[in-house]
Formats: C-alpha cells, structure tokens, sequence
C-alpha cells in the first residue's frame, strides 16, 4: 500500500518534468541569470562616461554638441529603472532599449572624434579609460547575445506543443527579446575620412 | 504550375545551401590538445615546447589556464566574436574559479586579443590587458618576433595572476559556503522526529524508504549534485533503519561534504579546460 503511493508520487512527479515544467523553471531561471549580466554591463558603461567625458572635456572643447548628446544620453539611460522586472514590461523595456542605443551611438561618435586631438594619448588614464570602454562594449555585446540565446530556447518551450499547455496553466508568457530592427543604426560605426590617409601611411 | 514549383524547390534549395555556406565560411574552432595552437607554423617547434612547458607548469601550481592560439585569420568575424567562440568551446580555466587566460593571434588580420575569464577579470582588468598588447605584443608582432612577444606576454600574465589569485585562497571559502547551503536543521528535523513518526505508523523499512527519499530529494534540490545526494540518502535510510537516535546524526552528515570535490581539467599528455566561464573581458589591438 505505501509502495503503491509512493510509486503514484514518483509517476505524479516525472510527469510533471515530462511537461516540460522543469525546463521551464530552468530556461526562465537562465533569462534571469543572463539579463542581469546584461543590465550589468550596461550599468559599468555608464559608470564610465561621466570619467571619460571629465577626461577628453578640456581637450576637445570644440567639439561641444557631440559631449553634449554624451552627457544628456548618460542622463536619459539614468533615469529609466533598469530593474529585473524590465523584460516583462515591452513598453519600458524598448524605452530602455532605445534609451542605451542613443548612449552607444553618442559614446561611438565621441570615440572616433577623439582621434583627432593625438594630445589625448598623453593624458594619464585616457588610454586605460578608452580600453575599458572597448571592453565593456564588447562585454555588452557577449551578454546580449547570451540573453537573446536563452530566451529564443525560453519561448520555444513557451510555444512547443505539449510544454505550451505548462506553460499557460502556471501562466509563463514569451519574453522580450532584443529587436533587431535599430540596431544597424546603432551597430554600424560613422566612418572616418579624415584619418584613413594617416593610418594608410603609418602602416606602410 | 510545374515550373513555379521547380522555381520554389530551386529557390529553397539555393537558400538552404547559402545557409549552410554561411556557416562554414566562419572559421572553426580547433581542437584544444596543448597549451600552444599554432595553425600558421609561425613558430619552430622548439619555440612551442619551451612555451608548452612553461604554460603546463603554471596550470599544474596555480590551477589557472593560460592557452595561446595563433590563426591565419578570423574572418568573416571579428577578432572578439570568434575569441569568445573559441572560449566557449575550450572552457579554459576551473568550473568555479573561471580563471583562464586566452592569448589569440589572427596572423594575416594584423590583430591579437587577450581573453580573460570572469574570474581573473579582477586582476586582468581592460586597462592591463591592453597595456600588454600595445606595449609587448604589438611592438614584437610588428617586427615579426612572434615568439618573444608572445613569451613576454604570457609572462606578463602570469606574474600578474599570480600575484593575486593562489588556489589556496580562492577554494577555502568555496568549501564552507557550499556545506552551508544546505538547511541542516530541516534535514536533522526530518531524520529524526519525521523518520521517527513515519516508523510508528509504517513500520521500519517502509519509513526508512520515505525519510530517505525525502531527504534525497531536499539533498538534490539544493546541491544538485548525484553524489552527496545518494550519499544523503544512505545516511538517512541507514539512520532510520538503525534507529539510535540523536547520537551521530548531524556529525556523520557533516562530514559527508569532504570528498567530492575537485574535478578539475586533468594534465598530463594531453591539455583540456576545465569548465571556466567568459563574459567578453579582456582587451583587442592591431598592428
């Protein structure tokens, strides 16, 4: 008799992860985990612009719009919570989303200004402060390519047949996802005309 | 109505090759057999085994993995998106500690990167990472001193790491935040007041069999781990079947933690990561 009920608990259960209740808790767990690396990362950049714009501020002076746009994109990222709860709201979540793409295209048109006045090289810190932020960008790339991976595998469980029904009985709904749609805007860098004849030369 | 479905079949047919094109356009990741990849023959094979040797030798002290591989290119990728691509697969460093290194070269790209693993991040910051590359690798690469450049780099990094990280240090309070994870007053509750109720109403065996696999169960939940978990319920089938009491209850249990450790990437002839983890960290240069 307690064989039997304990075998009826056993079968209870394995069904449940049969389910796909256990990849579900799973995926959802692995979207958290990676969204907050993504929020992470998105965070050190900006600890970092304030830094950088105090660093290049003297010595590109002439170039008062671009720290500009710098300055009110850093403040725009700031005053939108970037909380966990993000991903389930679509409509702050593109909010945040198009409030960091303006932060990346101001920081990258910065940078490439930068390579004008040479007399930054010489600035203590300046090199470490750019490097940081290369490899900050690219820590935000990795992470963001992370997070759309495991919500692609998140909502598939989401949709699939049988793991759906799951899905809408304990009420886990498809996640937002990154949109692909400005990113080209935001991932292509402006060209540079003035220093190719330079850097043509110097590499011969 | 035959001819639109040979275009469609055609149309697919294309698409489907210039997919898997796609794919293989990217360059792939090669095997990780030692601490030195040199698919351009840059270096003499004298060169790689002093470097083979010093790389091994700091993995077996430190416990940290530091691997160099030289590629004629990355393209169509980046330098950074196949460097992570190449971490990914190669998972230098141990499963906890995430503490290796990759020192990437792309020949013919005129381009190096070091790859730094999220556990070395700390020591291995952006700014010296790139310090590294513009002031020992790029000038080397430059003349065409790949060895020496590369010498020096790993050199660098290994001083660096060593400096701040021995395994000492890092696996101590791995261990006790571990065994505390686990809620031992629940467990010690279930053994004894629950397997002691449980024997009163089923009978001994049949108690013994539920105190087990529920303690098994709140074992696997928290640990996730096969091992302590069947050892959790073998204690607790053997507690409750014996039935002593309270005597060695929580100090048999607690020593369990002792022996399964460890499991990290094995040396030897060959060289394989130990599980570490990468976020990106690390810094690119070109020459």
């Amino acid at each position: 008799m307690m064989l039997m009920r304990i075998i009826v608990l056993g079968a209870l259960l394995s069904l449940l992860s049969a389910c796909g209740y256990n990849r579900l808790q799973q995926t959802d767990e692995q979207i958290n985990a990676d969204w907050s690396e993504v929020l992470n990362q998105y965070q050190r950049r900006a600890d970092l612009v304030p830094n950088l714009v105090s660093v290049v501020k003297g010595a590109v002076q002439s170039e008062k719009e671009i720290l500009d746009s710098v300055v009110s994109a850093r403040a725009k990222v700031g005053s939108i919570q970037a909380t966990p709860e993000l991903i389930n709201d679509p409509q702050a979540f593109s909010q945040w989303q198009a409030a960091q793409g303006e932060l990346s295209s101001a920081l990258s048109k910065l940078m490439v200004v930068v390579e004008k006045y040479p007399e930054l090289k010489s600035i203590a810190g300046f090199t470490d402060l750019q490097a940081q932020l290369e490899g900050t960008e690219n820590r935000i790339t990795v992470a963001r390519n992370r997070y759309i991976e495991s919500v692609k595998n998140y909502n598939l469980i989401v949709r699939q047949f049988p793991s759906n029904l799951t899905a809408k009985m304990f009420g886990y709904v498809t996640k937002q996802n990154f949109s692909v749609q400005n990113e080209p805007a935001i991932a292509v860098p402006p060209m540079v005309e003035f220093g190719m004849a330079g850097v043509a030369a110097s590499s011969q | 109505m035959f001819r639109r479905c040979v275009v469609i079949v055609c149309s697919l047919l294309i698409y489907s090759v210039a997919a898997v094109a796609a794919e293989l356009a990217q360059v792939p990741v090669p095997e990780l057999r030692a601490p030195v990849t040199d698919l351009t023959q840059t270096l003499t094979p004298d060169q790689i085994q002093i470097l083979d040797r010093q790389l091994r030798g700091f993995s077996e002290r430190t416990g940290s993995q530091l691997a160099i591989l030289i590629v004629p290119t990355t393209q169509p990728e980046t330098i950074e998106q196949y460097s992570i691509r190449v971490v990914e697969t190669w998972q230098l460093g141990r499963k906890k500690e995430d503490d290796g290194v990759l020192l990437l070269v792309a020949k013919q790209d005129h381009s190096a990167r070091i790859e730094v693993g999220y556990g070395l991040e700390g020591v291995l910051t952006d700014a010296t990472t790139h310090r590294i590359i513009r002031q020992v690798m790029l000038p080397n690469f430059k003349a065409g001193r790949f060895f020496e450049g590369l010498t020096e780099a790993s050199t660098r990094l290994m001083q660096l790491i060593n400096g701040e990280v021995s395994p000492e240090q890092v696996s101590a309070p791995e261990a006790d935040r571990r065994g505390r994870e686990l809620p031992w007053p629940l467990l010690i509750f279930i053994a004894i007041v629950g397997g002691g109720l449980a024997r009163v109403w089923f009978g001994r065996v049949a108690a013994a069999v539920m105190t087990a696999g529920l303690i098994g169960l709140i074992t696997w939940l928290f640990m996730g781990s096969l091992l302590i978990t069947l050892l959790a319920i073998c204690f607790a089938f053997l507690f409750v079947l014996g039935g002593r009491g309270h005597g060695w209850g929580s100090g048999g249990w607690a020593s369990g933690g002792g022996g399964w450790r460890g499991g990290s990437g094995g040396f030897g002839g060959g060289f394989s990561g130990g599980g570490g983890g990468f976020g990106g960290g690390g810094a690119s240069g070109r020459w």
